[in-house]
């Protein structure tokens, strides 16, 4: 895996010696940067892996190509910006772009391979490592920062803290996203089409529901948003090559964590798996992946289905 | 049918033995590599294919089976057989403990959590830096004394200790699948009720199965570190559990010799064409789409089909994943 660790990068300053006895105040600031900085990466991971649980509860499909459209679509927003300097319209064309690319993916090859567990892990680990080739062909190998506008650079200071605007842009996009999903699934006609086949996929198609074009909606959707977590990274992690599957296993385990389906378990998901990996990092380096992936197997020991998943 | 396997087997162990007179360095080289990666694929077709159980997780096996190596040739100066026993014992205990995490799903979350599991492995790899030096790896891995009067320090010398542990693999597994116990494994494969309603404690004969698969992996693991003179986190990352997937897939999953023939295939390819082009991720991905494509049930699979009688052997056989995972 790749030298770069999008989470170290994220952490911000390393505070030297932290484990030491320190004086109250310093370590109350360490735990509010810290629970700062962990609320912020929970937030990316929704916007990666909060389209993911929907594709996972709807048809069942794991999905390893979903790294590559977190990096495909930092690469074109990284393009973009190059192109015009515009930040907005590189999330957009990142969007839009990844987007098509999965809808394609899903017509060509994952349509037919439902209920195969193993025939779509190995289809999309080839298509991911295609998708990866392609990527160092075109971008090459060099990590990439997409130039962040003046707006959003910076931090705001309260008292002795600091916190970076994009931080809290990220946790600002998270919140729309989460809420315009949440009000289309839970308040529209379309969503209750996308909950009942989450729910019952053949009894969706008895009531006339047509359940390929909601799955493939749906499946759009979930490259959509991994493509907007990949140009939003792009700001503050960089692009790089090997991008995509270091993120992969963090979207799967927010979904698991969460429950597969379950916009709810994404989002507390999410923000658990920020937490747990940010003051996993923080205070026991040497067992950082550990921490984030122990309590998950232990949550699964107790409910296999997630915290908000049905069977 | 019988005659001809036996004969087949028989064959390709000659070869396999007469191959160091034959082939140049490098290739018996490939080849070592290739037998190594065979041992790994026929322990986790013990699961996928006897079993009908997609484990996302299996370089987690063979990473504890080779930071074993690792750790205790480097820091402990320790022989050839303490580092297989603890190899071995390393995996088959964490196999015991992921195992009852993990079979309590099934289909998706057993993919999922076996995944997960591997990730913590993977994590501590990584991470556990005063242990396994993090992302550097470990290198300097001396070639194995197993305390015979011999060395193992030329490749053909070394090349026959990986084909004793092919062997060794083979055969256990064989026994193992062939056995009262391995056929309840198909039946649980075939019908998970079924197999409940006659009595038999499904669970714990997949357990058992996990455990054995785990235990093997380890055993390759070992061998995959002393080949490498090296271990580093990629050996346990989750493209390297896809890897092995993909060679029981390619060579046919449920017969032994199908993921062998498969890990030598994919081994070969690796090493061969990444000599002529720097595009063999491409290439890979290709031979992963293409194999569930053209090949759903495997090279053996697709060979059985072609073969004059074994028509309804090959109608038995479903495609790739239609498994009651």
């Amino acid at each position: 895996m790749g030298q770069l660790c999008p989470v170290e990068a994220l952490r911000g300053t390393r505070r030297a010696g932290f484990p030491y006895p320190q004086p109250r105040v310093l370590q109350m600031e360490l735990w509010i940067t810290q629970l700062f900085n962990g609320i912020s990466y929970g937030a990316l991971l929704f916007l990666l892996a909060g389209g993911l649980s929907l594709i996972f509860g709807m048809m069942r499909i794991v999905n390893m190509t979903h790294g590559s459209y977190y990096l495909l679509g930092g690469y074109v927003g990284l393009t973009v910006i190059w192109q015009s300097g515009h930040f907005l319209l590189a999330i957009l064309a990142g969007a839009v772009a990844i987007a098509l690319l999965g809808v394609l993916e899903w017509g060509v090859f994952l349509r037919r391979l439902g209920g195969q567990e193993l025939g779509q892990v190995l289809t999309t680990m080839g298509i991911a490592l295609i998708f990866q080739d392609l990527g160092l062909v075109v971008w090459g190998g060099e990590p990439h920062t997409i130039r962040v506008p003046a707006a959003l650079s910076g931090s705001y200071q309260i008292g002795s803290l600091f916190f970076p605007v994009y931080r809290l842009f990220i946790i600002a996009v998270a919140l729309v996203v989460g809420t315009i999903l949440w009000v289309v699934l839970e308040r529209t006609r379309l969503g209750a089409m996308i909950r009942a086949t989450v729910d019952d996929a053949e009894m969706a198609r008895g009531v006339g529901i047509h359940v390929p074009l909601i799955s493939m909606g749906v499946f759009a959707l979930g490259a959509c948003l991994a493509a907007v977590a990949g140009v939003v990274a792009g700001g503050f992690v960089g692009v790089y090559p090997g991008a995509d599957f270091e993120i992969l296993p963090y979207a799967f385990v927010v979904v698991i964590v969460g429950g597969m389906g379950s916009l709810k378990g994404a989002a507390l998901g999410s923000l658990l798996v920020g937490l747990l990996d940010n003051f996993g990092k923080a205070f026991f380096p040497e067992l950082a992946y550990f921490t984030l992936f122990a309590p998950m197997a232990v949550i699964l020991a107790v409910r296999p289905t997630g915290l908000f998943g049905r069977t | 049918m019988r005659g001809a396997r036996l004969f087949s087997v028989g064959l390709a162990l000659l070869l396999l033995a007469l191959a160091p007179h034959v082939l140049s360095s490098y290739l018996l080289v490939l080849l070592t590599q290739a037998v190594i990666a065979a041992m790994l694929a026929m322990s986790l077709d013990l699961l996928l294919g006897y079993t009908g159980l997609a484990s996302l997780g299996h370089a987690a096996y063979l990473g504890l089976g080779a930071y074993s190596v690792g750790v205790l040739t480097t820091q402990y100066g320790v022989n050839f057989w303490g580092t297989l026993v603890v190899g071995i014992v390393l995996a088959a205990g964490a196999a015991m403990v992921f195992g009852l995490v993990a079979l309590r799903a099934t289909g998706v979350y057993f993919l999922m959590i076996t995944l997960a599991l591997g990730m913590v492995v993977w994590g501590l790899a990584q991470r556990w830096v005063s242990l396994t030096q993090g992302d550097n790896g470990i290198s300097g891995i001396p070639k194995p004394h197993l305390g015979l009067p011999w060395s193992f320090s030329t490749s053909t010398a070394f090349y026959y200790l990986v084909l004793v542990g092919f062997l060794v693999t083979y055969t256990v597994l064989s026994v193992v699948v062939h056995s009262p116990f391995g056929q309840s494994l198909v039946g649980i494969r075939e019908s998970e009720t079924r197999m409940h309603t006659l009595g038999y404690h499904v669970w714990l004969h997949k357990y058992i199965g996990f455990i054995i698969a785990g235990a093997f992996g380890g055993f390759a693991g070992v061998f995959w570190a002393y080949y490498n003179g090296f271990v580093s986190p990629t050996d346990v990352e989750l493209a390297t559990s896809v890897e092995i997937l993909l060679m029981v897939a390619l060579g046919g999953r449920g017969t032994l010799l199908g993921p062998a023939l498969g890990a030598g295939i994919i081994v070969l390819l690796k090493n061969l064409v990444s000599v002529y082009t720097q595009r063999w991720l491409l290439i890979l991905g290709a031979i992963y789409v293409l194999t569930i494509i053209y090949a759903p049930e495997g090279i053996v699979g697709a060979v059985r089909r072609w073969l004059p009688g074994n028509k309804a052997m090959a109608l038995r056989g479903r495609p790739i994943g239609q498994l009651e995972l």
